[in-house]
Order: C-alpha cells, then sequence, then structure tokens
C-alpha cells in the first residue's frame, strides 16, 4: 500500500495540477478571464440565488392547444369539402358541428361519402413513430362522418408546440439583451426560463407571457348592439372583448371569425411614436402576401372599421379612410415605450403556438445574491479553519497532511465543476461544507485505525499500512451510500436540491481520492525518507 | 509534541447495558415527533403549499409584526404569514394565492411586491417567489419520493454488504433521524421547504456513513472473535470506533456551526437541520444502531460460508442468549 511506483506519483501530482489550474479561472475577474485562452475559458457558474435574477417555470394551457387544433380542422373540413378552385367537385355537407374534442358533419349525398373520407385521410398525418395518424375518422349512420384527434397525435401536437414555443420564447428572452438566459423545455408541458442578474422579472413575464397573437378582422357592422349586448351576433360573427385600457368606453367589437390577415404575414414590427400625438406606438410591416390582401380587402371596405385583435383582445378598430396600399400598418394603443417594445419583440418572434403561464417564479435581487454569496464564503473559510485547527492538533504531522489534501480537494471540485459548467448554487455552499466533514471523516478513520494498529503494538511501517487498508473499506461503503443520496437528489430533486447534489457528488467522488491516495502518498514519502521508529498521532 | 485525544485512549464502556433504555427513550421521542406534525404540523413553505414568499427589509427601523400583517392584509391576498429573517430588519411574507386561477402566479408577485412598496415606501423587496399549487404538489411529491427512495436504496445496499439485519437495522436508525428531525421542524417551526427535503437527505446519507463505520467494525470482529458473545462483542466494536465517531461528529458540527452563525440566513434552517441531524446521528450510531443486531440475532455464523451457517444457527438457538428480550 505505501508503494508508489513513479508513473503512480507522476499521475497524482498531474490530477492535482489539474485542479489547481482550471479553478483558478473561476476566481479571475471577468476581464482577465476573457483574456484567457478558449481552453481555460471554463469556470463554475453562480446559480440565480448566488448572482441574483429570474427563475420562471412556464406551463403550456394544453387544453387551449387543442381547442385551437380543434378549430383549425374545422376549417381544413370545410376547405377540403369544398374542392379545388375552379373544379365542381364541392361535397355539400351540413350539421357540421365539434362536441367534446370531436368534429362532426353530414354528407348530404351518400354516394360523395367515401370520396369525402378519402380527402379528410389526404389532411391527417403520420403521428410519431406509432404508425398512428393524428385524426381518426369514423363513418356513423352510413350518412356522418366523426373526426377524433388520436392521442398520439395530440401528444405530438404538443410536442411539437413546445419546442417551437422554446424557440420563440429564446428569441424574445435574447431581444431583450439579457445575458446567458437559460430555456429549456421540462417535462412534457412546461418551459423553463433562467435569466441571471435580472433586475424586473415583471418586464421579463409580459414579454414571455404574451402569446402574440396578431389578427386583422372586419367589425361587424350588420350586428345590432343591443342583441349583441345580450350576447346574440350573427352567425360568421362572435364578441370580442377590448383590451384593458383600450375602446373608449366600449367594452366589446362585434368581428367577423374569418381572419383577414394574421401575425405570420409580419415581415416586421418596431416600436415608434404616432406622428399627431407623440405617444409610443409599434410600426408593423407586413410581406407582400400580407399587403396585397390588406390592400384588397381596405379597397372594398372605405368606409367601414377593422379591429386589430391581440390574443383575443381587440386594441383598437379604426375605420378605413382609404385603401392602406404600402403594407404597413401603426397598432396604437395605452402603450408605454417599454410595453410597446415588448409588444414588438414579441410580433416580431411570432406568436406562441400555445399559451404559455407562469407556475413558478423566483427571483433573487442581485445585492442579495451577493450579501449571500460573501457571507457564505465567509462562513465556508472560518468553517474551514476551524476544522483543519481540530485535525492539526488532534492527529499532528497526519493533520496537516489531511489539511494539505483538503485544500486540493476543494481546488479539485471547483475545477470539475467548471469543467462541466456545474453551477453552484446556495445549498451547493452547504454541500461544500458537508464535503470537508466526509473529507475528514475518511482522514479520521485511517488515522485512529493507524493509532489502532500501533496501540497494539506494530511496527510504525505496518501501522500506516494498515490502518490505510482496513479503513478503506469502510470509507468505500460510506461514501457509497452517500453517493446513493446524492444520485437520487439529482434525478428526483429540483432547482436547490440538484445543486446540492451536484457538489455533493462531486465532492465525495475527489474527498475520496485526496482524503485516501493523496495522503498516503504524503505519508509514505515522509515514511521512506525518515525511517522513523515511533510517530505521534 | 503531546496530541489532544478528545476520547481517552482505552474506552471500555458497557453502551449496549443502556440499549432497553436507550431504544425506549428513541421510541418514545419518535413517537412524540409523529405527535408533533401531527398536532403542531409543518412551517411548510411556498414550496409545498403554493403561494408566495417576499422577502422585506426595512432599511431603518422595522415596524411592528403586527402593523405589517395588517397593511399585507389590505393588498387582499388574504391571510399574511410573517416570519423575522435572519436580521431583525428583514422579514419574510407569505401569502397564499387565488384559488382555481390559473393565471394567479403569474399575476400575484407583482401585487404583493407594489402593495409592500405602497405600505411601506422605504422597504427594500429582495426576492419573490411564486410557486402554483399544481407545482407546489408535485414538488411535495418528488421531494418525499425522493426521501422514501434514499432510505430504501441505502438500506438494500447495506443488506447486499453486510447482512439483512444490518439492513433492517439501518433502515430503522434512519427512520428514527428522519423522524426526529420532522419533529424539529414541527417544535420550531422553522419553514420546511426544498431546502429541508436536501438537509434530510443529507442526514440520512450521515447517519449511514456512522452506521457503516459501526458496522463495518462489528462485522470486522465477528471473524476476528469468533468466540465471543454478541454483546461484548458489540460493546467492543462501537468503543474501538468511539474517537472517530466522535472526531468525525465534532468536526462536521464545528463546520456546520459556522455556517450557521457567519452564513447567509436564507440557508439557516437548512443548516439547523443538518446541525441536528448530525447531532442526532451521534447518539445513534452510539447507542441506537447496535441493539438491533442483538435482537436480529447476528452471530459469527452471519459471516461465513453459507453450509455451515445452518447448522451453527441451529446452536445458537439453544444457547442462552442475553440479547433475546424485548
Amino acid at each position: 500500500m505505501l508503494d508508489f511506483p513513479r508513473w503512480k506519483t507522476i499521475g497524482i501530482s498531474l490530477i492535482l495540477l489539474f485542479g489547481i489550474v482550471f479553478s483558478i479561472p473561476s476566481f479571475l475577474p471577468e476581464k482577465t478571464f476573457d483574456r484567457l485562452p478558449s481552453f481555460a475559458q471554463v469556470k463554475v457558474n453562480l446559480g440565480l440565488d448566488l448572482a441574483g435574477g429570474s427563475h420562471l417555470l412556464l406551463e403550456a394551457d394544453v387544453g387551449d392547444l387543442q381547442k385551437t387544433q380543434l378549430a383549425n380542422m374545422e376549417k381544413t373540413v370545410r376547405a377540403a369539402m369544398r374542392g379545388e378552385r375552379g373544379a365542381d367537385d364541392d361535397i355539400a355537407i351540413g350539421e357540421l358541428s365539434t362536441a367534446g374534442d370531436k368534429i362532426s358533419f353530414l354528407v348530404r349525398d351518400q354516394k360523395q361519402l367515401d370520396e369525402a373520407r378519402d380527402r379528410l385521410f389526404k389532411e391527417t398525418r403520420g403521428a410519431a413513430m406509432t404508425g398512428q395518424r393524428d385524426w381518426q375518422i369514423d363513418v356513423i349512420d352510413t350518412t356522418r362522418l366523426v373526426l377524433t384527434p388520436t392521442a398520439a397525435g395530440q401528444k405530438q401536437a404538443v410536442a411539437n408546440a413546445m419546442d417551437t414555443a422554446r424557440d420563440i420564447i429564446d428569441k424574445r428572452v435574447n431581444a431583450l439583451g439579457t445575458r446567458e438566459p437559460t430555456i429549456i423545455r421540462q417535462g412534457d408541458d412546461r418551459i423553463v426560463v433562467q435569466v441571471p442578474g435580472l433586475q424586473d422579472p415583471q418586464q421579463l413575464k409580459d414579454l414571455i407571457g404574451k402569446t402574440a397573437r396578431l389578427e386583422f378582422r372586419m367589425v361587424d357592422t350588420n350586428a345590432d348592439p343591443n342583441e349583441a349586448a345580450a350576447g346574440r351576433v350573427p352567425v360568421g360573427s362572435e364578441i370580442v372583448p377590448y383590451a384593458e385600457g383600450a375602446g373608449a368606453g366600449q367594452s366589446f367589437e362585434v368581428l367577423r371569425r374569418q381572419v383577414m390577415i394574421s401575425g405570420e404575414q409580419l415581415l416586421d414590427a418596431k416600436q415608434g411614436y404616432d406622428g399627431q400625438s407623440g405617444q409610443p406606438v409599434v410600426n408593423i410591416r407586413f410581406d407582400s402576401g400580407g399587403s396585397a390582401t390588406f390592400a384588397k380587402v381596405t379597397a372594398q371596405s372605405v368606409g367601414k372599421r377593422f379591429a386589430m385583435v391581440l390574443d383575443g383582445r381587440v386594441l383598437s378598430a379604426p375605420s378605413i379612410n382609404e385603401p392602406i396600399l404600402g403594407g404597413s400598418a401603426q397598432i396604437s394603443g395605452s402603450f408605454s415605450v417599454a410595453s410597446a417594445n415588448n409588444l414588438a419583440i414579441s410580433l416580431r418572434s411570432g406568436a406562441l403556438p400555445v399559451k404559455m403561464t407562469v407556475v413558478e417564479e423566483r427571483t433573487v435581487t442581485p445585492e442579495l445574491g451577493a450579501d449571500s454569496i460573501r457571507k457564505g464564503a465567509i462562513a465556508g473559510i472560518i468553517a474551514t479553519v476551524s476544522v483543519l485547527v481540530l485535525m492539526l492538533i488532534v492527529y499532528g504531522r497526519f493533520g496537516v497532511y489531511a489539511c494539505i489534501a483538503l485544500f486540493f480537494n476543494l481546488f479539485l471540485i471547483i475545477a470539475i465543476m467548471a469543467g462541466f459548467n456545474a453551477t453552484l448554487t446556495l445549498p451547493g455552499i452547504a454541500g461544500f461544507v458537508l464535503t470537508i466533514g466526509a473529507a475528514v471523516d475518511a482522514n479520521v478513520l485511517i488515522n485512529e485505525r493507524i493509532r489502532e494498529e500501533l496501540k497494539r503494538g506494530r511496527r510504525v511501517f505496518q501501522a500506516v499500512e494498515l490502518g490505510y487498508s482496513e479503513a478503506s473499506r469502510a470509507i468505500f461503503d460510506a461514501n457509497v451510500t452517500n453517493v446513493i443520496a446524492a444520485a437520487l437528489m439529482f434525478w428526483f430533486g429540483t432547482g436547490p436540491i440538484k445543486g446540492f447534489a451536484v457538489v455533493l457528488t462531486i465532492g465525495i467522488a475527489t474527498s475520496v481520492f485526496t482524503a485516501v491516495t493523496v495522503t498516503r502518498l504524503f505519508a509514505a514519502r515522509w515514511l521512506h525518507a525518515k525511517r522513523p521508529t515511533t510517530i505521534t498521532i | 509534541m503531546r496530541l489532544l485525544k478528545l476520547v481517552p485512549e482505552d474506552t471500555n464502556i458497557d453502551f449496549l447495558r443502556w440499549r432497553k433504555i436507550a431504544s425506549a427513550a428513541s421510541f418514545i421521542l419518535v413517537v412524540v415527533s409523529i405527535a408533533l406534525v401531527a398536532v403542531k404540523g409543518l412551517n411548510l413553505g411556498v414550496d409545498f403549499v403554493g403561494g408566495q414568499s417576499v422577502r422585506v427589509e426595512f432599511p431603518q427601523t422595522m415596524p411592528k409584526i403586527d402593523e405589517i400583517r395588517d397593511k399585507v392584509g389590505d393588498i387582499g391576498l388574504g391571510e399574511a404569514t410573517i416570519q423575522q429573517f435572519g436580521s431583525d430588519k428583514a422579514v419574510a411574507i407569505r401569502t397564499g394565492l387565488p384559488e382555481g386561477d390559473k393565471a394567479a402566479a403569474d399575476r400575484a408577485g407583482k401585487q404583493l411586491v407594489d402593495g409592500i412598496h405602497k405600505a411601506f415606501p422605504t422597504a427594500h423587496t429582495g426576492s419573490v417567489e411564486t410557486v402554483s399549487g399544481k407545482v407546489s404538489g408535485e414538488l411535495i411529491r418528488t421531494g418525499a419520493l425522493s426521501l422514501v427512495l434514499a432510505m430504501i436504496g441505502i438500506s438494500i445496499y447495506i443488506w447486499i454488504r453486510f447482512e439483512w439485519q444490518f439492513g433492517v437495522g439501518a433502515l430503522g436508525r434512519l427512520f428514527h433521524e428522519v423522524a426526529l428531525t420532522f419533529g424539529l421542524f414541527a417544535v420550531t417551526q422553522l419553514q420546511f421547504d426544498l431546502n429541508s427535503i436536501a438537509a434530510l437527505l443529507t442526514i440520512v446519507g450521515y447517519s449511514l456513513n456512522d452506521t457503516i463505520v459501526v458496522y463495518d467494525r462489528v462485522r470486522e470482529n465477528l471473524k476476528k472473535y469468533r468466540k465471543m458473545e454478541i454483546v461484548p462483542l458489540l460493546n467492543l466494536s462501537i468503543n474501538e470506533t468511539l474517537s472517530r465517531t466522535v472526531m468525525t461528529s465534532v468536526s462536521v458540527m464545528l463546520a456546520l456551526g459556522m455556517l450557521l452563525l457567519f452564513g447567509p440566513d436564507v440557508i439557516f434552517g437548512f443548516t439547523a437541520a443538518m446541525l441536528f441531524g448530525v447531532f442526532v446521528g451521534t447518539y445513534s450510531s452510539i447507542l441506537m444502531s447496535t441493539p438491533v443486531l442483538v435482537w436480529l440475532k447476528v452471530g459469527p455464523q452471519s459471516f461465513v460460508p453459507r453450509t455451515s451457517a445452518a447448522t451453527e444457527g441451529a446452536e445458537r438457538v439453544t444457547r442462552k442468549d442475553d440479547g433475546a428480550v424485548v
């Protein structure tokens, strides 16, 4: 046990050197860090609880997504039955209705039933790897077709929507210009957004919580205001409420269901100011298809009103004084510069395919974070020093070895965490302290064992050797149990628990190495050099 | 140089003599802890009940708690829980979320922070946490699951590495430590949140550390002194590992104590729980983890090949074993 071949000594020294070299960047100020060669640009990230910042957990409204899907399918059905433009191949249908999550309709001419079925089949797609299609088509009573979304199809739809949503949120957050945001999917229907150093989480929430589904729709001028107030509107129209602060006395508008132009046809959106009032507005520009439609519709409807609808709320409903030909428009509302800017960002990045709500929010101000890390570091140093002093007065020379090993241990943990780009959280600091405890325990076990063996009358060399070999078994078992606990914390834990588990796991591995191997190397070299006949331990 | 010995060089304390008293005491403490949790309940943080929590610091003098409570009540988010937090100028204010509203978590944080700023213009809000009811339910489930799985996983490992009796002993001890720590949370009404679960898991890991050191020595002695009665053998094992147990506990408690005194107040509860756990753990490793081995009849046959175990085990049943009571 006390024989260290040259290669082993070199190997151990290299590992320790690695620990020191790669932990240094984490302590350097930012400017110096940026000047390092790229391979050395590794550092421990500070968690939001230490650096300050915001953590948001967003959950998709899956029910809302399914409703949208159903509405889209209804449109698809109508279009498919209408057939190709020009060709005289319409299929007459009736009683088209959506009930629950099903769409059902009547094919008037029974001979066309198979044709109708075939046309719809073309509109369904394979869902994932199951071989299932995303909609199931059934024939009922030989005249009626029923469309039901399949479970696989729905799952796929949610997964697709979440991927898109993640990308869109990513674009929106990055447009804010904040540093190193983390945006990741979690589970089936959630997205975690973490933005370090962010002062005002409200702006972030406003920005990413917005679906930003923009629609231009015509105001239904045929609707009787009194009927509408009672909730009755003409077929093909619906009541849409005004957004907060908009509407000038009116609380809703009756709008045609048909969407004239939607946000997908936007080319650009920028925050600007209204020429007359000086109020913040959002200037938008449509792509060529959108411009053409806009021009056509406004030319036909001079004197009528259209409405800009954002996320199901009317922002404004101006009259069309003249055809709008350039393909640009202005969205006004009761905006502040910031909220207009937010809207512009949201519109530019596109509409979220699904409504997202914040279900968990954690914000720590940078001052509080800095305070925590200062106190944590001070406490960590005091803790380390007091344990070292205790080791020293209890085990003498072997205590010194343990102390040196402990320092190497701290460097190694930091180096490995930096290598993995792991995050240090507040509980992580406690994990550090506990690691010190574990490392000390290994040395205590070894040193106590050496004492025992000496007491039994063994010679120094043999006692030290036995001390290490006999204690190793207990050290191994004890640490495996800790790894089990840490692994479970990592798998099942969230946020702070995970951070703690990471430090603990890395710490256990490095502390076993430094407490057993490194101290043994020191002890062996000393014993070989001095060949003492007695030792104080 | 004379080195400090925390424990005298040769101890020969008959710890097992107190095993019935210690076990009875532990049993009572566990029952009391469970009862306390049932009666007083835990001061669950927003992680587990949902709701929101804001840390508020006052620059000069802090208003009376009642005044804060009144003003926060006026915001209209229901009854607030107000807790002093580390320094004497900071409090944590906790309120619930409107029920059944999915977007509640979205808005409520701002509502509370704005309300506080309006009521106390000089106050400074440090951190805001909002957790919806659904998420908090999941956090409870995953937290409890990781705790239970850790206990079972570790016990299985010990069973594989040692013998089943040791696994049972370890599990019993874990239950003891976890129950008592829950009791501590109930008595002190320290906030029980996700960090507390991390603390519990650490206590579980630490206790096992201790148990294994003692058990490892028992196993070694069982092989070494095959003729020795089980009770003296366990006493010997505990005494041999005593100085290690004390030294490690003292150094870990020292480190945690420093963290408690000088560390950030955000992890006060976390550190306090661990400190308590280590303290209970030390008592357990000395007085709690071995009696089980007597009652479950661990003997030299436990670590010899199966064939002879059957016959030797049979002999032992007839022998007068002074541990076979209770």
